[in-house]
């Protein structure tokens, strides 16, 4: 669970380059870079919810109010106040941070799992502001004109030039995130999900360390909010209701939130499946993932990243 | 027959723990000297591990005070107490079993050396540099304690009287001044004893003041320089190993039958 291998980071690597070359060639699945793009988008979250689900043991059903955050922030600023976009991601990763600290701190002070009923009533609340505070958020309607992304006069302004933006954010990401958990952080996370008793009594000070990723894994979720904003060009609050923050649970949990792995096969696979391969089921989707969900929770407690451990525990039956 | 000073490190006045109604520790004072070994003993339920609470800050008492080198501390929390040097074990092991031995001792090293979060997620030199010194610090308890070679085995793999050892090796990385080790024998067979207790005589060696509940009598009057005896709440009895096995009240209480 500790080392993860730099080979499969290259081959992973390679995988994300090399993808919008050879979907190209294919005209039946030519679209896939596009949906790569919100795959990446999503993987910033997962990546984060792991570090603090998986790794920390603390619950949040109320990341899609970060995602939200970024957004807006991004949208209102660029939209209307005519700002150059990066300072405004930069903007809405700091809200997004303070906004942590504020409803994560008093939560994560107390024992129990008052994180999720915190973040629960917090997803619920930003989501009703997005919707009522018109005069900012344009309402139910959403905001147009949210301008695309440029550096030094590049403009990100093909399906390919976003994907490989998002897909560096995401590689850095990632990056930093398994360097976190192989660092003596990661072991505090860990032994703060094992023993809380025993963790405190080695002087890992646990409220700073639950706060610490929280804070975290909002201010991805912010970046990946922003960049979902830039790239559309329009938002509007569905996208960040509580179906969406349930969605990503669903996400760590298929691809197996004890490994950083897994929130990035889950975030492609639950991308694919809602963005494509679900697309005939219409409104019975939702009816797929509560079956995947219960599927996972009952056969693969560790996700699919698990499910070579226990593949090989039967042949060694 | 160790270098015990006159210095007291740990001193508790008039110490009460109530539960609801239950008074779990009433009006206890209670001394520990620099360098010694010091063992409490006492029935199950007299407050044994209540004491150890609340000298390792898992809850502050409801009433007196607790000072370690001279300074209070009852109002600290748990993981402050660790940074002043004070380290404990548990009673029911609790290792972090999804991590290597070696991570475990690692994790001890936590109240030394740390690196900040955006040090440790860029992989600055500095934080490459701490982590192979908490690594090298680690590998040394390891030989300390004669787990080295099942360094990258995870803790929950091994066996009992391991995981015990382990975990008073986990105790002794963040190089404290006071060990408080709750019945590090129990469970334990006459050899994984043995090498149990001479590991708290080698920790002592080097210094650190060791605080011992333990039920073993063996163990206790081998290793242990003053025995203090609780009973419901209460001490009871305090002295040398001699004195305390001829304490007519202790034989009553405690001892009963084992002497
Ligand atoms: N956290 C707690 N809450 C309520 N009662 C407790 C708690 N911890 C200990 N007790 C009670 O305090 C008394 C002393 O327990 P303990 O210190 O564990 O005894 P010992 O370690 O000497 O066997 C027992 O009656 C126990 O039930
Ligand atoms: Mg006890």
């Amino acid at each position: 669970m500790l080392r993860i291998g730099k080979i499969p980071i290259a081959v992973f690597a390679l995988f994300i380059i090399a993808f919008p070359w050879v979907t190209h060639e294919i005209p039946s699945i030519e679209h896939y870079t596009d949906i790569m793009i919100f795959a990446g988008i999503y993987c910033l979250i997962t990546m984060g919810l792991s570090l603090l689900m998986g790794y920390t043991g603390q619950i949040s059903i109320g990341h899609a109010a970060f995602y939200g955050i970024g957004a807006y922030t991004s949208a209102i600023l660029t939209a209307q106040y005519g700002l150059n976009p990066w300072p405004c991601i930069i903007v809405g990763m700091a809200i997004s941070a303070v906004i942590a600290v504020l409803v994560g701190a008093p939560s994560l002070k107390l024992k129990g799992h008052y994180l999720a009923m915190a973040t629960l009533a917090f997803g619920i609340i930003v989501y009703i502001i997005f919707n009522e505070e018109a005069a900012w958020t344009g309402g139910p309607d959403g905001m147009t004109g949210i301008p695309g992304l440029s550096l030094f006069g590049f403009e990100f302004d093909s399906v390919k030039k976003y994907y490989y933006l998002v897909w560096i954010f995401v590689f850095a990401a990632f990056i930093f995130t398994v360097n976190i958990i192989q660092s003596g952080i990661g072991r505090a996370l860990r032994a703060i999900h094992v023993s809380e008793p025993a963790a405190s009594a080695m002087g890992v000070d646990i409220s700073r360390f639950k706060i610490l990723v929280f804070v975290y894994s909002a201010v991805l979720a912010s970046l990946a909010g922003s960049l979902y904003a830039h790239y559309l060009n329009f938002i509007n609050p569905s996208t960040f209701d509580l179906f969406f923050s349930i969605k990503l649970l669903i996400m760590i949990a298929l691809g197996g939130m004890y490994n950083i792995w897994g929130a990035i096969i889950g975030a492609g696979l639950i991308t694919f499946l809602s963005y494509e391969w679900l697309y005939y089921f219409q409104e019975y989707e939702v009816i797929v993932y509560g079956a995947i969900l219960l599927l996972v929770t009952i056969f693969f407690p560790k996700g699919l990243v698990g499910v070579p451990g226990i593949v090989k525990g039967w042949f060694r039956e | 027959m160790n270098f015990v000073e006159e210095e007291n490190i740990l001193e508790l006045n008039r110490v009460v723990m109530a539960f609801g109604g239950l008074m779990a520790l009433s009006n206890l004072n209670f001394q520990v000297k620099k360098g010694m070994i010091k063992a409490i003993i006492g029935p199950n339920g007299a407050g044994k591990t209540t004491l150890f609470n609340i000298i390792t800050g898992s809850f502050p008492p409801t009433e007196g005070s607790v000072m370690f080198k001279g300074l209070p501390i009852e109002h600290l929390k748990a993981h402050k107490i660790a940074e002043r040097g004070i380290s404990r074990t548990f009673q029911t092991v609790e290792l972090f079993g999804n991590m290597t031995v070696l991570e475990n001792v690692m994790l001890g090293c936590h109240t030394r050396v740390r690196s900040s979060f955006l040090s440790s997620g860029f992989q600055l030199p500095q934080f490459r540099r701490k982590e192979a010194q908490v690594k090298e610090s680690a590998m040394k308890i390891l030989k300390f304690i004669g787990l080295v070679d099942k360094f990258n085995d995870p803790a929950d793999s091994l066996p009992l009287g391991e995981q015990k050892i382990l975990e008073i090796g986990r105790a002794l990385a963040s190089e404290p001044e006071l060990m408080c080790l709750d019945e590090p024998a129990a469970g334990l067979n006459e050899t994984e004893t043995y090498v149990a207790s001479s590991l708290i005589r080698a920790i002592n060696a080097k210094g650190i003041t060791v605080l011992l509940v333990e039920h073993d009598m063996k163990v206790i009057m081998n290793i242990s320089d003053e025995i203090a005896v609780l009973n419901y709440g209460q001490k009871i009895a305090e002295g040398s190993p001699q004195e305390i096995q001829n304490n007519r009240r202790v034989i009553e209480a405690y001892l009963g039958s084992e002497i």
